[in-house]
């Protein structure tokens, strides 16, 4: 069963030094104020899990929380460019950056395989590409039906998963907006899970639409009403607010991030 | 991805990026389903869709299945894309090589790139399994290469039999849109060829934007310039509509 705690106590607890620890949710719900707590508690030597790597990767990699990028796509708001992801790969600032590189398919594909219980997924994917040679996590295997050979991809069994949603009821129970992305794989396929909510109500009301996580199957819930700015909370096509865009600017300058990176640090 | 670096191209009262989208919005038919890389390609959807095509049913890179709801990313590659229901998509790329292989991964080196770009996204396995697939993107010559630094999504790979000996049950690249013109697959060869300029374009300044010896049909087309109507639907769709500031 889930517990109900604070947000820092949550994190605190969850995500230890050297995890792996899954953060998913785009283009809305995107759980900034868990990662900011990862931030403020200087959780180091992570690997970084996501699909879409953006404004929250490449603030995570600034903060030195992260070694190592699993991830199949990163950009900045408006197709830019991530300058601290940039910055740690080209010159290891402010530590060196790994990084592990797949397509979405193969991302879901890997939660899919972690949340079934199987060591890995496979699909029609990545045929004819580089990727597999550069990724260790892909491999070829021989169908035993029809010999066809298919892409394998290793199962992802992050040691933590952190998403967010609108709400939760009492005993823990999450609402998901909706079956977008990959946030109900990611919870059930890692050891822990954390999930940050707009509200904690007595009844989740009307679940038509949506995806409900059982308590059970949820580590921790902690009440974050706007955990998801600057990205959007009503929905999971809400559009990202004008300071997520503006994150370039402060992503561009080291002196300036270093700014930014204290006003988290002491809020 | 990339910013209009020179002037447009253009022997009217358009842009070169308003050209290119009229142009691979022509090639969309009501009824088919498509997928659209973000950018010009999606652009050009949304504005066939307005157009002439108010039944192409519209599959995003975030799981909506047209209006009729939206999927999580498993089902989306699984179901949609790797099956291979889906006609067309259109993807876009930094570089394009003279066998239609796409990069969005690096510029350079792969360990030490000139440029790290966003990388694959959906496009691997939407260049693998769509019936076919359409490249929409501004023509310069350090796009259009005579082989990509990174096989991000694979066009013909490095000849004409590379997709059937790697069993792809989709078409690959059908042809390839730009602001210049348009260039289709030799069926002798899968090399990307010149079949159609734009208005105002001559054969030279395609050359002179393509990094590989460009051969030219015999029965080079040219575009029909945009329409008022497709202007003025499309200005009305980049102003009008939230979807273009971005992601």
């Amino acid at each position: 069963m889930a517990t109900i705690v604070p947000l820092t106590d949550a994190v605190a607890d969850l995500v230890r030094d050297g995890d792996v620890v899954a953060v998913e949710g785009t283009p809305a719900l995107i759980p900034y104020a868990a990662a900011h707590e990862v931030i403020r508690l200087r959780r180091k030597d992570l690997t970084l899990v996501r699909m879409s790597v953006d404004v929250l990767g490449d603030q995570l990699v600034g903060a030195g929380c992260a070694r190592r990028l699993v991830f199949s796509w990163a950009g900045g708001p408006g197709e830019g460019a991530l300058h601290r992801i940039q910055d740690a790969l080209g010159h290891g600032w402010p530590a060196p950056l790994e990084i592990e590189e797949h397509s979405h398919a193969g991302m879901a594909a890997r939660y899919v395989a972690g949340a079934s219980g199987l060591p890995f997924g496979v699909l029609r994917g990545y045929a004819g590409t580089d990727l597999p040679q550069y990724t260790a996590s892909v491999r070829t295997v021989r169908c035993p039906f029809t010999g066809e050979e298919l892409a394998a991809v290793s199962a992802l069994n992050p040691d933590v998963a952190i998403v967010h949603a609108r709400r939760a009821d009492r005993s823990g129970n999450v609402l998901l907006d909706g079956p977008g992305g990959v946030c109900k794989e990611a919870v059930l396929a890692a050891h822990r899970s954390l999930v940050t909510v707009e509200e904690i109500v007595d009844d989740l009301g009307p679940a038509t639409g949506a995806t409900v996580l059982p308590s059970f199957a949820i580590t921790a819930v902690a009440h974050a009403p706007g955990g998801a700015a600057p990205s959007g909370a009503a929905g999971p096509h809400d559009r990202e607010d004008d300071s997520h865009r503006a994150w370039d600017e402060v992503s561009r300058d080291r002196a300036r991030f270093g700014r930014w990176l204290e006003g988290i640090r002491t809020p | 991805m990339t910013t209009l670096d020179r002037p447009p191209t253009s022997s009217g009262p358009w842009t070169a990026d308003e050209m290119v989208t009229v142009a691979a919005a022509r090639t969309l038919r009501s009824g088919q389903a498509c997928i659209a890389a973000d950018g010009l390609p999606a652009r050009a959807a949304d504005l066939a869709r307005r157009l002439h095509a108010p039944d192409l049913l519209r599959i995003d890179g975030s799981g909506r299945i047209g209006d009729l709801g939206t999927v999580g990313a498993p089902e989306l590659h699984a179901y949609w894309i790797q099956s291979g229901r889906i006609d067309v998509g259109l993807l876009s790329g930094a570089q394009i090589d003279v066998f239609g292989n796409l990069n969005t991964t690096v510029l350079g080196d792969y360990a030490e790139p000139d440029v790290r770009l966003p990388g694959a996204g959906s496009a691997p396995e939407i260049a693998a399994s769509c019936r076919e697939i359409v490249v929409v993107m501004r023509h310069r010559l350090r796009a259009f290469v005579e082989r990509v630094d990174f096989v991000t999504a694979l066009g013909f790979g490095t000849g004409q039999l590379d997709r059937a000996l790697l069993g792809m049950r989709g078409g690959g690249p059908r042809r390839v849109i730009t602001d210049l013109g348009v260039l289709e697959p030799d069926p002798a060869t899968s090399e990307l060829a010149l079949t159609a300029v734009h208005p105002g374009v001559g054969v030279e300044q395609v050359r002179a934007e393509t990094g590989w010896t460009l051969e030219v049909s015999d029965d080079l087309l040219v575009t029909d310039p945009p329409t008022p109507h497709e202007l003025a639907t499309l200005r009305s769709l980049v102003t009008g509509s939230p979807e273009w500031q971005g992601r």
